[in-house]
């Protein structure tokens, strides 16, 4: 089976001043794979999030995303961030942030055009019936979800959501995986979230974030195996199975670097 | 009321270029302040604003004494104020996108020390220079010159807003998923703030460079409050400051006060007016 790797780790370390951050990460993630990457607050998940969108450039080794450097294949990515410094007094409507994520480095666009992609978006997450309103009157559910719409605006070949959960209701949650699940097998989905035990049970391969490889200060990646049998809509851990970061469903292709 | 129908009298009388400059100034200047002001109300970068339009004091000190003194004749403060304006800015954009945490001391250094080295080069001018006159600005002194200028800047500002709107809008809204877009975010942060710099130079003339930041905060606040979006507070915070330029041009003539404060309390009691409104209509719909 001869399906594309979309996202390659080549040995990568990354340090602030003063602060090893990540060290020999590698690992990958296969075209429409649904992926988990699980760490503890201050683990790194956040440096490794932006040196996947190229905000952060890697000290050694080499990051491939859509078989290109990052800061140039960034645009086919949609990004949710968490937008935690959210200003409740920016004017904007809930059409206006879906347009949003197809804005382009410079220029207009013809509005029409935006209008219908951004009202398709919203349709994917079940939002459509508010795109006139204020995005400030939202609930943070509806918002977070609002956010997922504006990064599905640009049909984008990958999708990345930072804590996507955080901060919402049962009902939000469960509505932003009906929606994920849609997606499931079309587009590749990389979650980042700090929940260390259980995952969405859409979820084919987890990595986590939390060990330190023999002798070294940074972090390291590790695949851990996921629970069989999903329980209530998420699949467990197995935190004691650990298995190397690059076996994957696709054998033949891990090898083809 | 005589006192106000003379405003008017004088208004359209050619004996008096100066009121009909002023309301022009006035029409011209509240395109800047509602535009830009609103850009740097969203963007929250008030405060760099702030420190800019007071570190000019320090390129109008050193230009009057190099003028007056015979070292640069004839050499206009204005020259002097831009270039201490986009050094401010370059400065004040460079320690905000590289050290975020030495942020606000360095605003606050720029601030006090463009304003000393201003006082201190005006000391040393020959003759009489009144340093409080370029911080409150008389509107009635503006020149065909100035509202040429102000034109120019107007037309530059409004065609930069609309072409890079959809730009502006995403930064300032979500820095981080611009930047992911491709969207050059510190060219336009610096680009924002250089223009912000420039208008607060011409703004200056207008209501005085310690008024400058209140008309870039007060109309674009006051318009905040009903505006579904960036472009309607744009037009509303435009249409705010032509009202509160007016009535404060208005008022001074009246009650003969200066013009550049009676503009600013005016429309800061506008905006607590509205921001008391919006927590009352907070609390009932709670």
């Amino acid at each position: 089976m001869n399906v594309p790797i979309v996202l390659h780790f080549h040995d990568v370390s990354f340090s602030y001043p003063h602060l090893m951050v990540l060290e020999e990460v590698g690992f990958h993630v296969h075209e429409g794979e649904f992926i988990a990457l699980v760490g503890p607050n201050g683990s790194g998940k956040t440096t490794l999030l932006k040196l996947i969108l190229g905000l952060e450039q890697p000290k050694s080794g080499s990051i491939e995303l859509l078989g290109q450097n990052p800061s140039k294949a960034r645009v086919q990515i949609g990004y949710v961030p968490q937008h935690a410094s959210y200003d409740p007094s920016f004017p904007i409507s809930v059409l206006e942030v879906v347009r949003m994520g197809m804005v382009e480095a410079r220029g207009r666009q013809p509005k029409e055009k935006l209008r219908q992609l951004a009202l398709e978006a919203l349709h994917q997450v079940e939002l459509a019936s508010l795109a006139d309103r204020p995005y400030s009157d939202l609930s943070g559910g509806q918002r977070r979800r609002v956010l997922v719409a504006r990064a599905l605006a640009s049909k984008p070949n990958m999708l990345i959501l930072d804590e996507p959960a955080a901060n919402m209701d049962k009902e939000s949650e469960q509505r932003l995986y009906e929606t994920l699940a849609k997606l499931k097998g079309k587009t590749t989905v990389l979650i980042v979230t700090h929940d260390m035990k259980r995952v969405s049970a859409l979820t084919d391969r987890v990595f986590c974030i939390d060990a330190h490889k023999e002798g070294k200060v940074g972090r390291t990646v590790v695949q851990h195996m996921l629970e069989e049998e999903p329980d209530d809509g998420v699949k467990r851990i197995l935190h004691d199975v650990e298995i190397p970061a690059d076996q994957c469903r696709y054998p033949q292709e891990a090898g083809n670097e | 009321m005589s006192e106000f129908m003379g405003f008017f009298d004088a208004l359209f009388s050619p004996d008096f270029p100066f009121v009909r400059n002023a309301f022009f100034a006035g029409v011209l200047s509240s395109v800047l302040f509602g535009v830009l002001g609103s850009v740097v109300t969203v963007k929250r970068i008030a405060g760099l604003a702030g420190a800019i339009s007071h570190a000019v004091l320090g390129g109008i000190g050193i230009s009057l004494y190099l003028s007056a003194t015979g070292m640069v004749p004839n050499l206009s403060p204005m020259v002097g104020a831009i270039v201490f304006a986009l050094l401010s800015a370059l400065i004040i954009g460079t320690v905000s996108l590289k050290s975020k945490q030495r942020e606000d001391t360095v605003i606050q250094a720029i601030w006090a020390i463009g304003m000393s080295i201003g006082v201190l080069f005006m000391a040393k001018t020959p003759g009489y220079t009144d340093p409080s006159s370029y911080l409150f600005g008389n509107i009635l002194l503006i020149s065909t010159q100035d509202l040429v200028l102000l034109f120019a800047l107007d037309v530059v500002v409004i065609l930069l807003a609309w072409y890079f709107y959809p730009q502006i809008e995403a930064t300032s809204f979500d820095e981080e998923f611009s930047q992911v877009r491709g969207i050059p975010t510190r060219l336009v942060f610096l680009v924002i703030l250089a223009i912000t710099a420039v208008a607060v130079v011409l703004l200056q003339t207008f209501v005085g460079i310690v008024m400058v930041i209140a008309m870039l905060t007060l109309p674009a606040g006051t318009a905040g409050f009903g505006a579904k979006n960036l472009v309607a507070m744009m037009v509303g915070s435009t249409l705010f400051a032509l009202l509160f330029s007016f009535a404060g041009l208005v008022s001074g003539w009246v009650l003969d006060l200066p013009v550049g404060a009676m503009v600013v309390v005016i429309a800061g009691a506008f905006f607590l007016g509205r921001s008391v409104g919006h927590l009352i209509k907070m609390r009932r719909s709670r």
